[in-house]
């Protein structure tokens, strides 16, 4: 601090004021100086220490064959199997998301008959694991080898398989967010929309529910991005997506880890974009509220 | 006994939660046009009681009328039979209710929740029901506060927004349920102003408070509850100046 630079030195200096009398002159204000972050300084290095031979070696090291990746990144097979993975995933979160409002409307109305199917379903499928339903679906020709008059192996393709498996799995869950959401407002809400006359559709969709997603989105960001993910389960049933386009050209070339990554790396594309947008939508909700803009 | 010109009629309202009585036996007329005012120690029942006039609470027993119909009932011989939903939400479009606490929707803009009822339960075209919010913000003082989300207003300004949106359906009757408790004490004026305007205007309204000034001012009819029923009742100079009951006395004493 030997050098005084002029911002300061001008701040410095009593400022000749009309309203301070004349021949007292004003303690300069004292100048903030911001503490110093040296622990922050250290474990970024540290951190970084670690980091970057890992990378420098995942880059040097051939046998990741970072060629190979680019190679087959964009190939038609690959883009096939992406283009499954997010039509599964848009389908499975919109069926399970409706299915699951329902499931929650239903658990908070005042019928027990209603309220207590709701519940069953969520019990039941939280309990099952996700893979043995499909495998459960994928055989339901030995239970039921006919349904309304047609085969049940003609009715149910792998991917109509894949999209009921996942979708009452997706809802179980999704009951209980948007469950979570509806509770999370206030009563009075609901009564002020009866006592203005609306009716229960449009206070559950212009009152209820815009204002549960406040809390509905954040975990239901978090199941969109576990279901694309989750959907890469399918490939045990030889439904054509994301995984199992790749699995099909490594079992055909030995190439396990590059293809791997390729897929890895459009499941990481999908899951910044999506992040992305739930960021948006969260936003977008967030109209009116507290701390808001 | 009832008046032709009787708008509310309330008969022998019971209502109970689990073991606790807290409506025993409620009698209440309004007359149109008239002010009642509603006092009562906390607890009284005073809430639980302006909440059955539009059906919000079940009673046990009893009856109202507003206008001469029953509200939430049907009556066929000797029995009351709940009305459908759609036909008791019909029946609360013509009874405006203003709450402690407001109760606007936080994710519409002021405009949108005057405009929300209008078009939703009256079927009006939101044309008509934008032109008619812009008029009554105009008469509430907050033209200007149309596109702002109620967040953004100071308790006095949302109540009015309150009373506004409650105005939107043109009730018959309106229901204010302590409607100064919750603000700032230098906000209880402008709210304040609002209903004696509406009083100035004829309005029937029924009128939960504890503030003794207003109730002497626009009050046609004071009503003092405790314990579940209606201690005493009559115009304010009398209920306010000469009460006639110890327990009216004591909590007035407590008040003023
Ligand atoms: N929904 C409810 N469930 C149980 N008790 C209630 C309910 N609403 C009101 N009460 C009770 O009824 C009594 C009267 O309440 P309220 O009508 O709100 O009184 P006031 O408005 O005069 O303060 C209080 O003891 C209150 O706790
Ligand atoms: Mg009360």
């Amino acid at each position: 601090m030997s050098s005084v630079d002029p911002v300061s030195a001008t701040l410095d200096a009593p400022a000749p004021s009309a309203a301070a009398p004349p021949g007292t002159s004003r303690p300069a204000a004292p100048r903030i100086v911001p503490r110093r972050r040296t622990g922050q300084w250290a474990s970024a290095v540290a951190v970084l220490a670690l980091l970057v031979p890992a990378a420098v070696s995942v880059v040097r090291n051939d046998a990741f064959q970072w060629d190979v990746v680019a190679d087959y990144f964009l190939t038609d097979a690959v883009l096939r199997g992406l283009g499954l993975t997010l039509w599964l995933t848009v389908l499975v979160m919109a069926l399970g998301f409706a299915l699951g409002t329902l499931l929650a409307t239903m658990r908070l109305s005042a019928n027990p008959v209603l309220r207590g199917v709701s519940w069953g379903y969520v019990w039941l499928f939280r309990s099952m694991p996700v893979l043995v339903q499909l495998l459960f679906w994928f055989n339901i020709g030995a239970l039921y080898p006919t349904i309304l008059g047609v085969r049940t192996v003609d009715l149910l393709d792998p991917v109509a398989i894949a999209v009921i498996g996942l979708t009452l799995h997706e809802a179980a869950y999704a009951a209980e967010v948007v469950r979570g959401g509806i509770l999370s407002v206030e009563k009075g809400q609901l009564e002020a929309a009866q006592s203005l006359g609306l009716g229960a559709w449009r206070r559950l969709r212009r009152i209820v529910l815009p204002q549960a997603m406040r809390a509905i989105v954040p975990p239901a960001g978090n199941m969109l991005i576990g279901t694309l993910k989750g959907t890469s389960i399918v490939s045990v049933i030889a439904v054509q997506d994301l995984l199992y386009s790749v699995q099909l050209v490594y079992h055909r070339t030995y190439q396990v880890i590059p293809l791997l990554l390729v897929a890895t790396l459009w499941y990481v594309v999908v899951t910044s974009v999506l992040s992305a947008g739930q960021y948006l939508v969260e936003r977008h909700y967030a109209r009116g509220a507290a701390g808001a803009r | 006994m009832s008046t032709p010109s009787a708008m509310v009629e309330a008969r022998g309202i019971h209502k109970s939660f689990g073991s606790l009585d807290v409506l025993k036996g409620v009698d209440l007329d309004v007359r149109a046009g008239e002010v009642t005012v509603v006092l009562g120690p906390s607890g009284s029942g005073k809430s639980t009681l302006l909440r059955t006039l539009n059906h919000l609470e079940k009673v046990d027993s009893g009856s109202v009328r507003v206008n001469g119909e029953l509200v939430g009932y049907r009556r066929s011989g000797n029995k009351l039979y709940e009305l459908r939903e759609r036909d008791i939400l019909k029946q609360r479009t013509k009874i405006g209710f203003v709450f402690q606490n407001f109760h606007l929707f936080p994710h519409l803009t002021v405009l949108e929740n005057l405009v929300e009822a209008p078009v939703a339960a009256l079927r009006r075209p939101k044309k008509d029901a934008v032109a008619g919010a812009r008029a009554l913000l105009d008469r509430v003082g907050l033209a200007d506060k149309a596109d702002a989300y109620p967040r953004t207003l100071s308790g006095g300004q949302q109540q009015r927004v309150a009373i506004a949106r409650a105005l939107a359906l043109e009730p018959e009757l309106l229901l204010f349920d302590e409607p100064t408790s919750a603000l700032d004490p230098e906000l209880v004026g402008e709210v304040l102003d609002v209903i004696k305007d509406l009083a100035h205007r004829g309005t029937t309204m029924i009128v939960v408070t504890h503030e003794i000034g207003f109730a002497r001012e626009v009050a046609d009819t004071v009503v003092f509850m405790d314990g579940g029923r209606i201690v005493e009742q009559g115009p304010p100079g009398q209920v306010l100046d000469h009460p006639r009951h110890e327990r009216t006395k004591s909590f007035l004493s407590k008040v003023l």
